[in-house]
């Protein structure tokens, strides 16, 4: 996401380091403590009781117990954060436990994003990472001025080893669990500045190779919990059928059947379907398949047709007299364009996707009057708060919302009516908490799938094939209209997240951002990389179209237009030389692609064959090169890399939700199809830390250069024929191949 | 009345015999190290050894396993000491993490009947298990080390 609140990470407030009692963590994190020789560890509570500010506390062995704020869902932020905070504390990681911290906005909020307790945007390292370094340091003065006190010397005469303090002058030393035990806060506490802060060249644990992840031992044993593992004493389950389109509401319910299948207690109407609550998980399935539901027929859903809808897009995209909302304009575009000796003019388009994380959708909650306690795989703690409150009649400070491990989010954890389902049953059995778990069927057939859009892309080029002007319009619904709706109306109708990654570094003399919405009412949401995964894919590729008009090299042309960007031409050097760019394959083509969106800096190169028979594009290896500024985790950054490459590859070649009349057709893996081992490219990763710039984002970075890197490569495979459409399906491909 | 063995502990249950499998494990033995994912053998996620064969428990009925013996991720070793377990965290192999259980069982039946597999017979027997986050080439590269250092 582009807006972005101003991270008050140089003054922080003394509300936020205030002694506080609340911070005891939950205890259905993980199901064990957990040791791992080579690093820090989780643990379900906090210990100790020397606790300098709500991130931490130090137990008398000294044991560290540090908060984790964000949502662990694969990309090892639980890792990520806390070890900034030791860091500069200088703690002894392997004396480090981790804790998620609870839903608690005021001390956990994200500085760098809203101030609440929101995983996602590729913003969580990003926006915590200077604050937390400041605890870290903050943390240290403060120890080192208890330590002062027991030791009656200057603290100026103190330095630290890793959970020890040591006064060099005297041979004495104090480690951390013996301050802790001993020591006395000092009042007032010390603030820490920037300068505090410890220099990259003593960095123990920051861009470190030798630092592993800390659920990972979890996650090897099935001792991780995710949400749906959740278990509490007295639980029942719970099922929701949901209203086949989107909108409609049960209009009569015949629930006779269900409500005999032994160990059903409670069948009850929702606004968008019927909950059924029964003492297993077994027995809520069973009653849900006997449900017989006339479903109203009002709902305005019922006229969406995804494949109608996207050629009307695309209608919209070139007809230049229906306006949108102006994203960016530098220059004047429309008037370069109209005087230039050559136009490039193309639509390129994207069906709806789905998240389809592993773990489907779900929630428990209990509620107790007023009270609600949440156990949930929530991308957000802090929102979970409110629409639960409403839900319950309640209001968000009584919202306990205990975060587990997430088994994939992608955005779609961010969202609450997993939530809302299992408050709205649990408000039903007052007293006793309920599990709600969604098939895979109503995960998929009620998504919420990343837009369905059309770009149209105009390139005006001079006589010598240099680019004079760019217009870029993107027609597609909104996110922020149902999700930050006065986001949405402070920019004026501009959905930034929907037209996020048009804007690029290329160096153009004029460029024009257009958005132009269609507001066709279906709930559409937050996809792994949001608008990028889409933009940069018709960016990417007109970036290869012009070097073919202007017969250049696509990486000699992407070095011309970011000449005066040393760091994106250090990625696609660098890349280009790991993949022998200019080495021919036998029956194979190299394609490019190159992003600089969520702050970092990416270049991927894709070795792509094609079945001209039967239209099927294998994808045999992957190189990637990315400097995200300040790699704090180089290892799990080439795991996300990792992640965004297979993961964008799966959505550029096979993933497609289609809805015919507002029924989504596809209902499971056999209909939803994503890629598998056999598919999969082999993958080769470059880091390029370059810790003198600002810290980038990595979680989403690999995603959007895949799917124009295969399209550009399949392009220099068959003389130049383009794929303009996500995905490439084998008869999209034969398309092309005989137009 | 259905009896079976589960990591070795014989277990006796009262669940209707046409439960699936995977939910007795899961919610009536509370070993919720096998997950859910798809519910008709699409994903894997669910992967527990049946008297040692690699099985699909969403679709596995508790009848199907009267007398049997199952294993599941928790049975695997005592200690994570398995060596697919100790390869999955030196390969740095989980991302999200929730497939994983399914991905180290089914990677367990393939070490036991070939110790040496080639990197086709690891993707042919592998291809049923979904991992989301796209793990699969370190997956690939965790059995590989596991056969190397058996």
């Amino acid at each position: 996401m582009t807006k972005r609140l101003q991270p008050h990470t140089r003054a922080l407030s003394r509300r936020s380091f205030l002694i506080t009692v609340g911070a005891t963590g939950i205890a259905v994190a993980f199901g064990g403590l957990l040791q791992d020789a080579s690093g820090a560890s989780v643990a379900p509570t906090v210990e100790g009781s020397y606790r300098p500010n709500a991130w931490l506390t130090i137990a008398a062995d000294g044991t560290v117990t540090i908060m984790s704020p964000a949502s662990e869902m694969g990309q090892g932020i639980m890792t990520t954060l806390p070890l900034l905070i030791a860091e500069d504390m200088d703690a002894d990681w392997h004396k480090v436990r981790i804790v998620q911290a609870p839903s608690d906005a005021e001390k956990y909020g994200n500085p760098g994003f809203y101030g609440v307790q929101l995983t996602g945007g590729s913003e969580s390292t990003r926006g915590y990472y200077n604050m937390l370094r400041l605890v870290g340091a903050q943390t240290r003065k403060i120890i080192l001025a208890s330590a002062a006190a027991m030791l009656n010397v200057p603290v100026s005469e103190l330095t630290t080893e890793p959970n020890r303090v040591v006064h060099a002058r005297s041979g004495r030393s104090l480690d951390y669990g013996e301050v802790a035990a001993a020591g006395a806060l000092p009042d007032p506490l010390p603030q820490a500045t920037d300068a505090d802060l410890k220099p990259s060249d003593q960095w123990r644990y920051i861009g470190k190779l030798t630092v592993p992840r800390v659920d990972v031992p979890s996650k090897v044993d099935g001792t991780a919990i995710f949400g749906i593992d959740v278990q509490l004493p007295d639980m029942l389950y719970g099922a929701v059928l949901r209203a086949p389109v989107q909108g409609e509401q049960p209009e009569t319910i015949d629930d006779a059947e269900a409500k005999a299948v032994p160990g059903i207690t409670h069948i009850l109407p929702l606004p968008y379907g019927v909950g059924i609550i029964g003492e297993t998980v077994e027995a809520t399935k069973r009653a849900k398949d006997l449900l017989k539901i006339v479903w109203t027929t009002s709902s305005r859903i019922r006229s969406y047709t995804s494949d109608r809808l996207l050629e009307e897009y695309r209608r919209i995209g070139r007809d230049l007299a229906q306006t949108g909302v102006s994203a960016a304009a530098e220059g004047d575009a429309q008037t370069a364009i109209s005087k230039a000796a050559t136009l490039i003019e193309v639509d390129y388009m994207s069906d709806h996707v789905h998240h389809a994380t592993m773990e489907p959708m779900n929630a428990t909650a209990l509620v107790t009057g007023d009270t609600v306690e949440i156990w949930a795989p929530t991308q957000g703690p802090t929102g979970t708060q409110g629409f639960a409150a409403e839900v319950a009649g309640t209001t968000p400070d009584k919202v306990k919302v205990n975060t587990t491990l997430l088994g994939g989010g992608f955005g779609r954890k961010a969202e609450a009516d997993f939530i809302i389902d299992a408050v709205s049953l649990a408000k039903a059995v007052q007293g006793r908490p309920v599990k709600v778990i969604w098939s895979r069927e109503d995960d998929v057939q009620h998504g919420k799938y990343r837009p369905l859009e059309a770009q149209h892309v105009q390139v005006g080029l001079d006589a010598d094939g240099n680019i004079v002007g760019w217009r870029h319009r993107i027609v597609a619904d909104s996110i922020f209209a149902r999700t930050m709706p006065q986001l949405f109306e402070s920019e004026g109708g501009h959905d930034s997240v929907v037209t996020e990654g048009a804007h690029f570094n290329y160096a153009v003399p004029a460029h024009q951002i257009e958005y132009i919405r269609r507001d066709n009412g279906l709930d559409i949401g937050f996809w792994f990389g949001v608008g990028v995964g889409y933009t940069r894919f018709g960016i990417e590729c007109v970036i290869d179209e012009i070097a073919t008009a202007k017969g250049v090299d696509p990486v000699t042309l992407r070095l011309e237009l970011l000449k005066d960007q040393p760091r994106a031409r250090k990625v696609i050097e660098t890349v280009a030389q790991m993949a022998e760019w200019d080495r021919q394959r036998d029956g194979r083509a190299l394609g490019i692609a190159y992003s600089d969106a969520f702050g970092s800096h990416c270049a991927e190169i894709a070795e792509v064959s094609l079945d001209r028979e039967t239209g099927e594009i294998r994808v045999h290896t992957v190189w990637c090169a990315v400097d995200p500024g300040i790699a704090v985790q180089p290892r799990n950054i080439e795991a996300l890399m990792i992640t965004g490459i297979t993961g964008g590859a799966s959505h550029a070649l096979f993933e497609q939700i289609n809805i015919v009349d507002g029924e989504v057709q596809e209902s499971n893996f056999d209909t939803y199809r994503v890629i598998r081992m056999s598919e999969a490219p082999d993958i080769k990763v470059t880091v390029i830390p370059t810790p003198e710039n600002p810290i980038g984002g990595v979680g989403q970075v690999g995603l959007p250069p895949i799917g124009p890197a295969i399209a550009n490569a399949v392009a220099r495979l068959t003389g130049g024929v383009r794929l303009r459409h996500y995905p490439f399906l084998p008869e999209r491909v034969l398309a092309a191949l005989n137009a | 009345m259905i009896a079976f063995t589960i990591n070795g502990r014989a277990v006796d249950l009262p669940a209707a015999p046409d439960t699936p499998l995977l939910w007795v494990i899961r919610e009536h033995l509370k070993l919720t190290g096998t997950k859910f994912g798809c519910g008709i053998a699409q994903c894997g996620a669910c992967t527990v050894h049946v008297d040692g064969e690699p099985t699909r428990s969403c679709v596995t009925m508790l009848q199907d396993v009267a007398g049997m013996e199952v294993t599941t991720i928790e049975g695997l070793s005592p200690d994570a000491s398995h060596r697919l377990q100790q390869a999955w965290i030196t390969e740095q192999v989980p991302q999200c993490g929730y497939c994983q259980s399914g991905q180290i069982m089914q990677a367990a039946a393939l070490l036991k009947s070939n110790p040496n597999p080639t990197r086709d017979q690891i993707v042919e027997h592998m291809d049923g298990n979904i991992c989301r986050c796209g793990t699969y080439v370190r997956i690939i590269s965790a059995i590989q080390r596991a056969a190397r250092e058996a």
